[in-house]
Formats: structure tokens, C-alpha cells, sequence
């Protein structure tokens, strides 16, 4: 099964791929925007200020989701040595850390009309900060001891460390007393979001993922390229 | 109409800031992983056409390097 992922199967894919993707992430995105910003209703307490959730919601998502799958391709790295996943985890991470940061910023703005203040050190937004320190760890990393042996254990050992910080995060809101409120979607519970603003969030949300699918599959060869550089020079 | 959306009961300044955010992340990210993207195709392309015709035909034989020359300016030369 791990063949599957060589490179060389790999670029074929990717590609081609990344036209396509592009053109139905412009197609959703649009969508997504109109229904977020003006068909989406207000919110009857925090009113307008809730459109802010359709991007920083998305965005602290596919943040969560990127690291812990550069987290688990990380441990299959260290186990089976698998040389196809270093490049699939490398790939991941700059479109994780900018969906980080959209996330730090976008909760900073919504923070200020609903919460009086830019910033507070509450549990959630302290732990998502630490989530951004262990991505910019990750790809500085690479940067550092790009070419060297030890490249693959270093990287995957900080993805694994930084991996513990994801479920703090995901229950930082049922374990602490925080401003932050807690999840209103669950996967195994009745959500509290009403349809007219799960469709907006929704569309966001697919939109977002088909982005960073976009900049994985870009970055995925260039990586590639890269590497086949170097074998130029060896001929 | 128009008023409204733009206003938005006076937290329009919040909320477009945060969507103009997120989408010249967006845009900086692209630009940026296009233009890596690109420079290592320029590079590529110079690379092989310093090479001999038994390197270029050793170099094609390979898939993935079939895949990079099929997207790279130098197939297109």
C-alpha cells in the first residue's frame, strides 16, 4: 500500500491536479463569501460580529487537522523509515502555520467587540499560539538541517511533541475556565448552530481545505522538483 | 442596502479586516509557493539543456523526470 505514495506515481497527480483544484476552490470561495458576509443572518446577541466565525472557525481547523496529520505521518516516518511521507509532512506544514495564524488573528479581531480585548492569555488562545511556535519549530527545522541525515528524526520528533498540544487544545474549553466558548459542533452530539449558518460555514470550510490542498500539491513539487534537481547533478 | 453590508451595525471594520486577512494570506501564500515553484523549473530546464543527448535520453526514461519536462518550459522549447 505504502508504494502508492512514491514520488514518482505521486507527481503525475499532483501535477495535473492543482488547475482543477484552483478552479472549484474560486468557484466555492465565492459562494462561501456571498452566503458569509451577506445572505448569512446576524447573530441576536453578538450581531454582525459572528460573520468573523466563517473564516476564523475554518481556519482553526484545517490548522488542527494539518498538524495532526504531519503528526501521524511523522510517526510512520520514525517507525517504517517511509522516505514518501517526509515529503507528504514537509509539504503540509506552511499552509498549516498560515491557517494557524489566520486563526490567532481573526479570533484577535472577534476578540475585541465581543470580549472587550485584543488578546487574553485564556487556555485556548494560549494553546493555539503554542500550535503556531511548534509549525514555525517544524519548518525552521527543515530549514536548518535540510540535506543532513539526521533531518527526517529531528522534524518528525517535534511534530510528534507538538502533537500533544492537539487534544489540550481541542478540550481546553471543558477543562478550563476560558472566555473562549466551548465547540457548538459535534461530530456524535446534536450541533447548536442553526442550517442558515452551518451552509456559510460549511462552504467556508470546503473552501479552505481545497486551498490547502492547492498549496500542498504546489509545494509537493516544488519539494519533488527540487529533489530531482540534485539528482541532475549527480548524472 | 449597500450601507448595511459595509456598516454592519458598526462591527464592518472587524469583519472585513478579518476576510481581508485571510484572503491576502491567502494570495501571499500562493504567490509565494508559485514563485518557488517556478524558480525551481527555471532551474531544472537550465540544468538539462546543459546536458549531453545520452544524459537527456537516460534523464527521460525516468517517470518522474517525463513529469517534470512535460510541465516545464524547456518541453515546450
Amino acid at each position: 500500500m505504502l508504494k502508492n505514495f512514491e514520488p514518482n506515481k505521486i507527481f503525475s497527480i499532483t501535477s495535473k491536479a492543482t488547475k482543477y483544484v484552483l478552479f472549484v476552490f474560486i468557484i466555492i470561495i465565492s459562494i462561501g463569501l456571498i452566503e458569509a458576509l451577506i445572505i448569512s443572518p446576524e447573530d441576536y446577541i453578538q450581531s454582525h460580529s459572528v460573520r468573523i466565525m466563517y473564516v476564523h472557525v475554518p481556519s482553526a481547523w484545517i490548522a488542527l487537522g494539518t498538524f495532526s496529520i504531519i503528526a501521524i505521518l511523522s510517526f510512520v516516518i520514525l517507525i517504517f523509515k517511509n522516505k514518501s511521507f517526509i515529503l507528504i509532512a514537509k509539504s503540509l506544514a506552511p499552509s498549516g502555520l498560515v491557517f494557524n495564524i489566520i486563526a490567532l488573528v481573526t479570533g484577535s479581531i472577534w476578540g475585541k467587540p465581543t470580549w472587550g480585548t485584543w488578546w487574553v492569555w485564556d487556555a485556548r488562545t494560549t494553546s493555539m499560539l503554542i500550535l503556531a511556535l511548534f509549525y514555525i519549530i517544524y519548518i525552521l527545522a527543515w530549514r536548518i538541517y535540510d540535506g543532513r541525515e539526521k533531518v527526517h528524526r529531528i522534524t518528525s520528533l517535534i511534530a510528534i511533541l507538538g502533537a500533544i498540544n492537539v487534544p489540550i487544545i481541542k478540550y481546553s474549553v471543558d477543562w478550563w475556565t476560558t472566555l473562549h466558548q466551548p465547540a457548538s459542533i459535534s461530530i456524535f452530539s446534536k450541533t447548536s448552530i442553526h442550517t442558515s449558518m452551518m451552509i456559510p460555514l460549511a462552504l467556508m470550510t470546503a473552501s479552505f481545505a481545497l486551498f490547502s490542498i492547492l498549496i500542498f500539491l504546489m509545494k509537493y513539487n516544488t519539494e519533488l522538483v527540487k529533489i530531482k534537481n540534485k539528482g541532475l547533478d549527480r548524472l | 442596502m449597500i450601507n448595511d453590508i459595509i456598516l454592519m451595525n458598526g462591527y464592518g471594520i472587524y469583519v472585513w479586516s478579518a476576510f481581508a486577512f485571510t484572503l491576502i494570506s491567502f494570495a501571499v501564500l500562493y504567490a509565494v509557493i508559485k514563485v518557488q515553484l517556478v524558480k525551481e523549473k527555471i532551474k531544472f530546464d537550465a540544468k538539462y539543456l546543459t546536458l549531453t543527448s545520452d544524459k537527456k535520453k537516460a534523464v527521460g526514461a525516468q517517470e518522474t523526470y517525463k513529469g517534470i519536462l512535460a510541465s516545464n518550459l524547456v518541453s515546450k522549447i
